[in-house]
């Protein structure tokens, strides 16, 4: 039997959707951008919207995703990418449009930007990256990061009286009248990627119906910046991220 | 009608997809005038209010990456506010509208007129090599008309557009007129005429990106050299300027926008004394008229950079001018407008008798 034998059609399983490029991701091996990416491109292929779809790609590790989705992207300045977002889905109301951020960029410098999107009402998807760090630049204090957390930034573990609080503004959105779909999902088992994406897809259906801001919250590892193999830190969210920052819909309007 | 109201009513009637702004005093009348015509039932126009400055600029930013003719205005605290925006902007060489009604810093400063953001302005107030192609209005109809010359320009050289004027040109009241209401370009228009615009992905090509991002140090040093070669071609062609009473002119006033205005009230004032000067006006304040002072520099004994600022433009027309002959910068600031008597009297004795 040989390789031409066995690629066949009746035994496709598994494939790169064409929403994706072929170009290789830089993400750190164990980090879960590429399985959230792959949920995105997969919902985007089959609701069929490849070519009504805009992308806003974010500053930080998600900062090549326009490398990534094959479909027109624009990268914004740090933590501006819901404004963006605003300005292409009323000029253009018939496209799909979604923003794709980390927590620096969404839930610190971004966060005016943030609420002000979901206050409105933007008729339009974010996706939002949480793994309580920032990746790109080396692993700094995130407005995510929990209490205690080590980073480069708070090394003796982060002292909420000095630094602060984490910010939960996933739960801050839910309260905010024009979000209409508020989740937090998670990547790190087969079972969690099925339930992210069943979240991906509502969150774009939605903009079918003019229902305003579908947020979904990735809690997600940064296996290099916590400074652990992707095994423990899989296992460090779930220890130490989920009791903080609980699964599961936060508002789903009708 | 009022400059500010002229600025907003040339939105419309240019056929402007979209326009995104943020109240900021002596210029909320564009946004007020465009809530209240609500161009949105007329021609589609979008108009939104803003969270801020910062807001206003980044939806600019998405809107023109979708081959849209959108605007933003404010003034100056604001429109510092933006410059991330607008080197992004430039950076990713996008063409869009910035109106500056300019009042008086530096910080909060005053409500007043000004002309201190000509730096700010023409040296690119944002990081990185770029510029903006400025139109300076000294009428009302001044800022009707360079809302149309300024999309063209932006879309013809790719590049933010910014319209700078002041607090006095935004508020005065002149008569106008105004054009038909063009139409809006069709998404099938944009789609044909601008293929780097996010317009949806075509099925048997690349997906578009817009982007100012280029890790690669010898790409981006690529980027720079186009954007650089698209400057020296606008310096080229786009250099726009007024002369008034020059033929016969032994010393020019330089000046742009109100302060213009205020020299041609000086000139007659001058001329009734026998003092031979005339007014240079630059239009586009970047590209700069330089080749034509240089030229007016052998044959005029002095020229008087009038400003409101404490000396800005005068740096420009002095590397235009080469040392040949005396130059000086006379200005009021803060928010103070220099009376005609005032600026006739600076020329007889900074440049005349100095």
């Amino acid at each position: 039997m040989n390789r031409e034998d066995i690629i066949k059609p009746e035994n496709l399983v598994y494939r790169r959707t064409p929403v994706l490029t072929e170009n290789v991701m830089h993400y750190c091996p164990g980090c879960g951008h590429g399985t959230a990416h792959r949920l995105v491109a997969e919902v985007i292929e089959e609701m069929g919207i490849q070519e009504k779809t805009i992308g806003i790609a974010p500053v930080g590790c998600s900062v090549l995703a326009y490398n990534y989705f094959e479909v027109d992207m624009q990268e914004a300045a740090h933590g501006r990418a819901p404004a963006l977002a605003t300005a292409v889905k009323r000029l253009k109301p018939d496209f799909f449009v979604f923003s794709y951020q980390g927590d620096g960029d969404l839930a610190a410098i971004g966060t005016g930007e943030t609420i002000h999107a979901c206050n409105r009402g933007e008729n339009i998807t974010m996706i939002f990256i949480n793994n309580g760090i920032y990746g790109m630049t080396g692993g700094q204090m995130a407005p995510t990061t929990l209490e205690d957390m080590k980073t480069s930034t708070s090394p003796y573990g982060r002292d909420t009286h000095l630094m602060g609080n984490p910010l939960k503004i996933t739960e801050l959105l839910a309260q905010l009248p024009g979000t209409c779909y508020v989740t937090r999902q998670a990547v790190y088992t087969p079972a969690l990627v099925r339930k992210c994406k069943r979240a991906i897809r509502q969150a774009f259906e939605n903009q079918k119906e003019n229902k305003g801001v579908s947020f979904v919250e990735i809690v997600s590892n940064c296996n290099s910046g916590w400074k652990m193999t992707p095994t423990a830190a899989n296992q460090w969210l779930e220890e130490n991220m989920l009791p903080f920052y609980p699964l599961g819909d936060l508002k789903v309007s009708k | 009608m009022k400059g500010n109201e002229a600025i907003a009513e040339a939105a419309i009637r240019y056929g402007v997809d979209g326009y995104f702004g943020y109240p900021i005093t002596p210029q909320s009348e564009i946004l007020e005038h465009l809530m209240a015509e609500e161009p949105y039932k007329k021609t589609g126009m979008v108009v939104l209010q803003a969270e801020s400055e910062v807001a206003s600029i980044n939806m600019v930013y998405g809107g023109a990456a979708c081959g849209k003719r959108v605007m933003t205005t404010s003034s100056s605290p604001g429109i510092s506010l933006m410059q991330e925006g607008l080197s992004y902007i430039a950076g990713a060489e996008l063409p869009c509208l910035v109106v500056n009604v300019v009042r008086g810093g530096p910080g909060l400063g005053t409500i007043q007129p000004s002309q201190a953001d000509y730096f700010q302005t023409t040296k690119g107030g944002g990081h990185g090599d770029y510029r903006l192609i400025t139109l300076a209005p000294a009428s009302v109809q001044e800022m009707y008309d360079f809302v149309g010359l300024a999309f063209e320009l932006a879309f013809k050289y790719r590049n933010p557009a910014m319209i700078l004027s002041d607090g006095v040109i935004g508020q005065v009241m002149e008569k106008v007129e105004i054009g038909d209401y063009l139409p809006r370009w069709t998404d099938e228009y944009i789609k044909k005429s601008f293929p780097w615009a996010t317009t949806g992905k075509n099925p048997n090509t690349p997906h578009v990106i817009i982007t100012s991002l280029e890790l690669d140090s010898s790409k981006q040093e690529q980027v720079n050299i186009r954007i650089q070669k698209k400057y020296r071609e606008c310096e080229a062609n786009e250099v726009r300027y007024e002369m008034i009473n020059c033929d016969d002119a032994e010393y020019i006033f330089v000046a742009y926008g109100s302060s213009a205005r205020i020299c041609q009230k000086a000139i007659q004032l001058g001329r009734e004394k026998g003092i031979k000067v005339g007014l240079l006006r630059p239009i586009t304040l970047w590209p700069f008229p330089s080749k034509i002072l240089g030229e007016m520099a052998d044959k005029v004994k002095g020229m008087l950079s009038v400003e409101m600022s404490a000396g800005q433009m005068v740096e420009d027309v002095l590397l235009a001018t080469k040392h040949k002959i005396k130059v000086e910068h006379y200005g009021r600031f803060g928010g103070i407008i220099p009376t005609p008597q005032e600026v006739l009297h600076a020329l007889e004795t900074k440049i005349i008798g100095g």
